[in-house]
Order: structure tokens, then C-alpha cells, then sequence
């Protein structure tokens, strides 16, 4: 009886005393032909078993989206010979197509370092590069993350994850229009004087549709046949101009 | 309005890249050029990456040279016997240019080279075209000077395998065209573009063609080295996006209309110094980029995607 309880107490303690139970504007994103950027609201609710634990500190919501992963390489310009040329690079292993980032409050304030660094929620802290040759390769993933944030691909956004009594929680993320296809994960991270407390993902497939998928697919599985519809339409047009030129002079 | 590119996987407003491709095909119907090196840089300005804008430009200029041709072969302003030696010239030079431009690749800075490549050849043909045709036009103002036919005999009409060009009105041996052919199929590959401001001047000042047969031949000529360079995008790098090809060549086909009509009105010294301030201009724009400090040093490169 007693060796029933203690199992119980044990299976007991990983029940979080507060959790997120999470909800989504739209499943999936579609890229049609008339796509120009997509909006998406993800919003939920901090589900507790217990009275508020007030004094573990304040409560902090982070969402994190980030797109499909790849290797980024960023090349440095120096002048040699008078003209300015390509002349350091650096190897980015991995960096989010897209990442975005929404707070609650101001990171600092909601979030560990340790936390950050163990579950690389931040920025910086997404991209990993391993192995750089030049000395001051810091500047290199700097570059990175300022020539992605100006095409709108990586947004920090403090304090703009809408937390009401606690409880309910809400923002909205811009996709971009050059979005890159694949699977975006969302992660909602829930954190309590700094450390985390619940973790919760869920992944939004991005996926080109109808006629874009149609000619994606074409364009790779079968290029030679692509390749020769290029020309054809190329060789039609200009027909076809010529003979509506024609038709108008007479 | 917005459309949303398969292949270049981004959003570009419909009217901007109709406009863009109306204007080249103004300038290659007026000047013979495919405009390549012209709607290239255009389309990385407009966010189109680079090698989506590479592959897809050439697909633009088929289409837009097919049209300044058919408007050319009713003039019969086309010398056939002429565009097929320069062809089978550029088919074995882009071949060639390719194994070279690939070999480059693996060295790195293929970039800089590419720029490089404009900024000389332009550079040096722009203002060749430049000085020739100003002369031309003083020496034609001079009273009694009327310009007389130019009949420069010198080493290319010694060489052995002469043909009769007879829309050239020409007798000269196939070897001079045949390496223009090649040159301009080399330069074409590794530069990505029709290659027409080369030729059109190689075949005015080498071979001594009449300026308006030079346009019609160098459009024939173009239309298959650019449709072979097509085929060779499309089924290695699957960078030729139709959707953006297809706006580029319905702005091009119309502006082709339009140029090959302001050309025929326009004397043949003009036009000449037109596009020689035009191809100027565009050797001085790369030029500046090379020197001058740019606002970013740092440049991103996806590998497959760039």
C-alpha cells in the first residue's frame, strides 16, 4: 500500500503545476500565386493545477518561429587592388530561413541565460556555426542576423506577446512574402522568474499550392520538359506580338 | 499587384517586372541587342536571386529577340548564311564558356569576375562604338564629304574558305565570323547574356557588315545560343522560373514591336552612339560598385539556392 502511494507521488511529480494549452489562427500556410505574406495569430491559455505560485517570480510567455534550417554562407568585402572584393567568409552550420521571436516582456527579463543557451530561444542563439577560420567570426553572424532582420526574416519583438491576468496570451507573427517552403515550428516557452517551466511545439507546414506547386514540381522532376514549355511560350510570345503588330499597322 | 514566383520563391509587384521587361525589349528591338546585361542587374535590384535572374533573363530574350526578328526577316535585314556561321561559332564557344565558367566556380570569386568581364568589355566597346560613330557623323556633316561606303580590305579578306555573304553584300572567308561566333559564345556563358553588344560591333568593325543587316543576323544568332543556355539552366540548376519569364517577355514582346520601329526611323550613326552611351552607362555603374566602399560589406550566399 505504502509502495502504491510512493508510485503514485512519483508517476505525480512531473505534472507541471502550470502548462500551456495552445491554439492557432490556421494549421498551414498556403503560398498561392497571389500570396504576399501571410499573418498568424497563436494564442493560448496557462492551464494550472495549483493556486498561482506568485512568489517563484513573474510570469513570461516567449514564442518562437522558426523556418526551415540551412547553411548560410556570408562572404566580408575588402578593398584589394582598388576594387572591393570578397576576400573573408565564414560558414554559418545552421540558420533559420526565418525566425522570429515574441516576448511577454522584456527578455531579460523573463528569461535565464543558461535557459536560453540550453533551448536556443533567442536569435544569436539560433544560429550555430562551428569550426570558423577567421578570428573575428562574431561579426560574420552580426552580418547575418542584420541583413536577414532588414528583409524582414529574423524579428525580435519584445513585449509584444499580449498576457492577460496571467492566463490567456496572445501575438501575431508576419510571414514574409519571400518565404521560404517547409515546415515552420512554433515553440511557446512559459517561464517563471526566468526558468522554464513548460515547453510546448507544434508545427505549421508552409506549402505552395495549385498552380506554384504545379510548376515547382514540374520545374525539378521533369526539366527537360520545363525547360522546352519555356521555350515554346518564349517562341509563341514573340509570334504572337509580331503578329499583333502586324494585324494593327493594316 | 502581387504575384508570388514558384522558382524564385518570392513576391513581385506584376507591373514593375512588365515594365522592366518593356523597356529591354525597346532596346532590343532598336539596337539588336538581347539586353541581358541590361535586365540581369535590374532583376538582383528588384530582389530576384541571382541565379533564378540569370537563367530566366535568357528565357526573356528568346522571346524577345524571336519577336525583333520576324519584324526583321519581312525587311529581309536578315543575312541567314551569315547568322548560321556565327551560330555554329556560338554553340562550341558557350560549351567552352561554360567548362571555364564552372572551373571558376570551384576557384571561388566567380562574382568578381562576372563584373569584371562587364566592366572591360563594355568598357572598350562602348567607347570604340563611341569614337567611330562621332567621327562618322562629323565626317558626314562636312560639305561635299559625303560619307563614303566603308571598304576597309585588310587581313580578314586574305584568309583562305571564302564565302559569298550575299544580303552582306560580302565575299570573305567563314574563319573571321566562326571565332566572333565563338568569342561571343564564351563571353555569353560566363557573363549570362545573348552576347549582341559584342557581336553587333565585332560584325560592323571586323567583318565590315552593313549596320542594318548586323541587328537582324546577331537576333538569329542570339535566339539560339540563348535557348541552348536555357535548356542547360533548366535541366541543371532549375532556376528558370516561367511565371517571371512569362511577365518579363509579355512587357518584351510588345517594347520589341515598339524599338524595331523607332530604329528604322532613326540614321544608323545615332544609333550607334546611342547604344554606345547605353552600354557606357552600364560599364560605369559595375565600375563604381567595384570602387567605391559598399554600404554592406557582408554578402549572404545559400548554397543551392545562389
Amino acid at each position: 500500500m505504502i509502495r502504491l502511494v510512493f508510485l503514485l507521488l512519483t508517476l505525480a511529480t512531473p505534472l507541471r503545476a502550470e502548462s500551456i494549452v495552445l491554439g492557432l489562427s490556421q494549421d498551414s500556410v498556403s503560398i498561392t500565386a497571389s500570396f504576399d505574406g501571410s499573418d498568424i495569430l497563436i494564442f493560448g491559455a496557462v492551464s494550472r493545477t495549483a493556486p498561482e505560485p506568485t512568489d517563484l517570480g513573474p510570469l513570461g510567455v516567449i514564442i518562437a518561429v522558426s523556418g526551415p534550417d540551412q547553411p548560410v554562407s556570408v562572404f566580408r568585402k575588402a578593398r584589394q587592388f582598388g576594387i572591393w572584393i570578397n576576400a573573408d567568409e565564414v560558414e554559418v552550420d545552421r540558420a533559420p530561413s526565418f525566425y522570429a521571436v515574441a516576448t511577454s516582456a522584456p527578455i531579460a527579463d523573463i528569461l535565464r541565460d543558461t535557459e536560453d543557451l540550453r533551448h536556443r530561444i533567442t536569435i544569436p542563439r539560433a544560429i550555430r556555426s562551428v569550426g570558423a577560420t577567421v578570428s573575428d567570426s562574431a561579426a560574420f553572424t552580426d552580418a547575418l542576423i542584420r541583413i536577414r532582420a532588414r528583409n524582414g526574416l529574423f524579428q525580435m519583438k519584445e513585449g509584444t506577446v499580449d498576457l492577460q491576468q496571467d492566463t490567456l496570451f496572445r501575438t501575431s507573427f508576419r510571414l514574409p512574402a519571400n518565404l521560404l517552403e517547409g515546415d515552420y515550428l512554433a515553440r511557446i516557452f512559459l517561464t517563471r522568474g526566468g526558468r522554464l517551466i513548460d515547453e510546448h511545439s507544434t508545427v505549421i507546414p508552409v506549402q505552395k499550392v495549385g498552380l506554384e506547386r504545379w510548376l515547382y514540381n514540374l520545374a525539378h522532376v521533369q526539366p527537360l520538359l520545363y525547360g522546352l514549355l519555356s521555350l515554346v511560350i518564349a517562341v509563341a510570345a514573340g509570334w504572337a506580338a509580331s503578329a499583333g503588330a502586324a494585324a494593327l499597322k493594316r | 499587384m502581387q504575384l508570388y514566383l514558384p522558382i524564385a520563391e518570392v513576391s513581385v509587384n506584376i507591373f514593375l517586372i512588365l515594365g522592366l521587361g518593356g523597356l529591354v525589349g525597346v532596346l532590343s528591338g532598336m539596337f539588336g541587342v538581347g539586353g541581358g546585361f541590361l535586365i540581369t542587374p535590374l532583376l538582383f535590384f528588384v530582389g530576384i536571386p541571382p541565379a533564378v535572374a540569370v537563367a530566366t533573363s535568357t528565357n526573356q530574350i528568346v522571346a524577345s529577340s524571336f519577336s525583333a526578328l520576324l519584324a526583321h526577316l519581312k525587311r529581309r535585314t536578315v543575312d541567314l548564311r551569315m547568322g548560321t556561321v556565327l551560330l555554329i561559332g556560338g554553340l562550341i564557344g558557350s560549351s567552352l564558356g561554360l567548362v571555364l565558367f564552372n572551373y571558376l566556380k570551384s576557384l571561388g570569386q566567380v562574382d568578381l569576375l562576372v563584373s569584371l568581364f562587364y566592366v572591360v568589355f563594355l568598357g572598350i566597346i562602348g567607347a570604340l562604338m563611341l569614337i567611330e560613330s562621332l567621327n562618322a557623323m562629323r565626317k558626314a556633316r562636312k560639305p561635299g564629304g559625303a560619307r563614303k561606303p566603308r571598304r576597309n580590305h585588310n587581313w580578314v579578306h586574305n584568309l583562305p574558305l571564302k564565302i559569298k555573304f550575299r544580303v552582306s553584300g560580302l565575299y570573305i572567308s567563314v574563319i573571321p565570323p566562326l571565332l566572333v561566333g565563338v568569342l561571343v559564345g564564351v563571353l555569353s556563358a560566363i557573363m549570362g547574356v545573348g552576347g549582341g553588344f559584342i557581336m553587333v560591333p565585332a560584325m560592323i568593325y571586323l567583318l565590315g557588315m552593313p549596320t542594318k543587316v548586323v541587328i537582324g543576323t546577331s537576333l538569329f544568332q542570339i535566339i539560339f545560343v540563348t535557348a541552348y543556355t536555357t535548356m542547360l539552366h533548366a535541366t541543371t540548376n532549375y532556376t528558370v522560373d516561367i511565371m517571371l519569364a512569362l511577365l518579363l517577355i509579355v512587357g518584351g514582346v510588345i517594347g520589341a514591336q515598339v524599338g524595331t520601329r523607332i530604329g528604322l526611323r532613326m540614321k544608323a550613326e545615332n544609333l550607334r552612339i546611342l547604344l554606345a552611351l547605353l552600354v557606357l552607362l552600364v560599364c560605369g555603374k559595375l565600375g563604381l560598385d567595384l570602387i567605391l566602399q559598399p554600404s554592406e560589406l557582408y554578402t549572404l550566399k545559400v548554397p543551392g539556392a545562389a
